[in-house]
């Protein structure tokens, strides 16, 4: 059994919690120029071409790419060879994200009592936590910092399974065109097919770890998500939504079986800010 | 035709009257930031008949909450929130006198009825380039509820802060123009 100590975990989430928010991943970065170099509408190439320097003064001055620096959503492969020693795994993920936040100047935007009184925790615990025991004996942490403005657009359609491949685009195409500016677009539509109503959210979610626009390993899947660009691509949305041939920048869909009765398609949105970063230990 | 139109604020009535959907512009003086907790407070005082901590009637609303500064940093990364939600309290607050809001996305058609009816204009500026937005503003300071902390009530002052027309005072939508014009299905 290999040991690993509580607080390598917290050292690297808390790494992660800050290079997630001011770097952005070289895919992205590609991504967003290839977008202005297709983009048609010269207001749209004007806002890439300021969220494209913003990547540089993000860096350059330690400052978050986005105010919003988003819920830590933390994704655990643990190997089930591993023992986590000198405390508990899920407590020393929690002080990770509360040391990243606080010493790297991250916005905490996490309230208790989500119907009452809405206090801020102060230091942006607890994160969303996605644990999967895999074989090996190491951990996995990936991190993503997920903006609300974005989260919030997210849609979970149970269809019909006579509603097929069909129905699917177009669950697809409606949540991205109801969602129009409001979630930063160019957007990464991250996609969920199959599972059950959790199971298809998560799926969606996961798939935005994905490098951006590298398609899916599976030819039909693959096929799906390029259609589907191309639908999101003539809703003309744009960049920020004021106009433009470029809505995302790509489609990611994971998929997995389902009950006979069941079709969920459940659509999760990544703003053009798409941060997120991994750590093995 | 894509010239970005520098203006001094607080905004006069007859630049607000000129401006048009897709207009650029560079804001510079003095901007307040609020969002959805302190767009609550404003209501409820004006509930009360109370006094709001900004005068509308010059303001500038900014629809954002920072990051924390780091030391001797003005401000951390500042960029729009989404202003739709904020939208159950702006016909309200323009009726109150408010004439320019910033943020980012589209609005109801109850603000965008507003806007057009009281002669305001909604600005959009860059989603998610909070960083480059930052590096616009000259000074930040907390001039009204302090208890809220990344949403408490801000002035700015800012300098060539960069947005787009979104809604002008006749009605026209940038929102809708643009994406129309985009669209082809």
């Amino acid at each position: 059994m290999r040991e690993i100590q509580a607080v390598a975990v917290t050292a690297a989430v808390a790494r992660l919690a800050e290079e997630a928010n001011y770097e952005m991943s070289p895919d992205v970065l590609v991504a967003l120029t290839r977008a202005h170099d297709v983009e048609k509408s010269s207001l749209g190439r004007e806002m890439l071409e300021m969220i494209i320097e913003n990547v540089h003064q993000a860096m350059s001055h330690r400052k978050p790419l986005c105010q919003d620096c988003g819920v830590a959503v933390v994704f655990v492969d643990v190997g089930q060879e591993v023992h986590v020693t000198g405390g508990d795994l899920e407590t020393a993920i929690v002080d990770g994200v509360r040391k990243g936040y606080g010493e790297g100047y991250l916005r905490k935007s996490m309230v208790a009592c989500p119907f009452t009184e809405r206090t801020n925790t102060g230091d942006n615990t607890p994160p969303v936590i996605h644990y999967r025991v895999v074989p090996g004996d190491e951990i996995k942490i990936s991190l993503m910092a997920k903006g609300s403005g974005a989260e919030n657009m997210s849609r979970l359609y149970m269809l019909k399974p006579a509603e097929g491949r069909g129905g699917v685009i177009e669950a697809a195409v409606r949540a991205v065109e109801e969602a129009g500016g409001k979630p930063c677009p160019p957007l990464i539509i991250g996609i969920g097919i199959g599972g059950t109503a959790e199971a298809a959210m998560l799926l969606a979610k996961r798939s935005l770890l994905r490098k951006v626009g590298k398609p899916s390993p599976e030819a039909d899947a693959a096929a799906l998500e390029r259609e589907i660009l191309e639908k999101v691509n003539r809703l003309g949305i744009g960049p920020l939504g004021l106009g433009g041939s470029v809505t995302a920048m790509a489609v990611h869909i994971e998929s997995m079986p389902c009950h006979i009765a069941s079709l969920p398609v459940a659509v999760n949105l990544q703003c053009h800010s798409a941060r997120h970063k991994e750590a093995v230990l | 035709m894509n010239e970005w139109r520098r203006i001094r604020l607080p905004m006069p009535a007859q630049t607000i009257a000129e401006l048009k959907a897709g207009d650029r512009v560079l804001l510079s003086g003095t901007i307040y930031a609020a969002r959805d907790a302190a767009h609550k407070r404003f209501i409820e005082a004006l509930d009360r008949g109370e006094s709001l901590p900004i005068d509308l009637a010059t303001a500038v609303i900014y629809y954002m909450g920072p990051s924390p500064a780091r030391p001797r940093q003005i401000i951390g990364s500042c960029g729009p929130t989404t202003s739709a939600r904020m939208d159950k309290y702006t016909p309200r607050l323009i009726e109150g006198g408010l004439r320019v809001m910033m943020g980012k996305g589209e609005r109801s058609p109850q603000v965008a009825e507003a806007i057009k009816q009281h002669g305001a204009v909604y600005l959009a500026t860059i989603g998610g380039a909070g960083a480059l937005l930052s590096l616009r503003v000259k000074s930040a300071e907390v001039v009204a509820y302090h208890d809220l902390g990344a949403e408490a009530v801000l002035k700015l002052e800012v300098e060539h802060f960069p947005a787009v027309v979104a809604i002008d005072a006749q009605g026209s939508d940038q929102f809708k123009i643009g994406q129309a014009r985009y669209r082809s299905k």
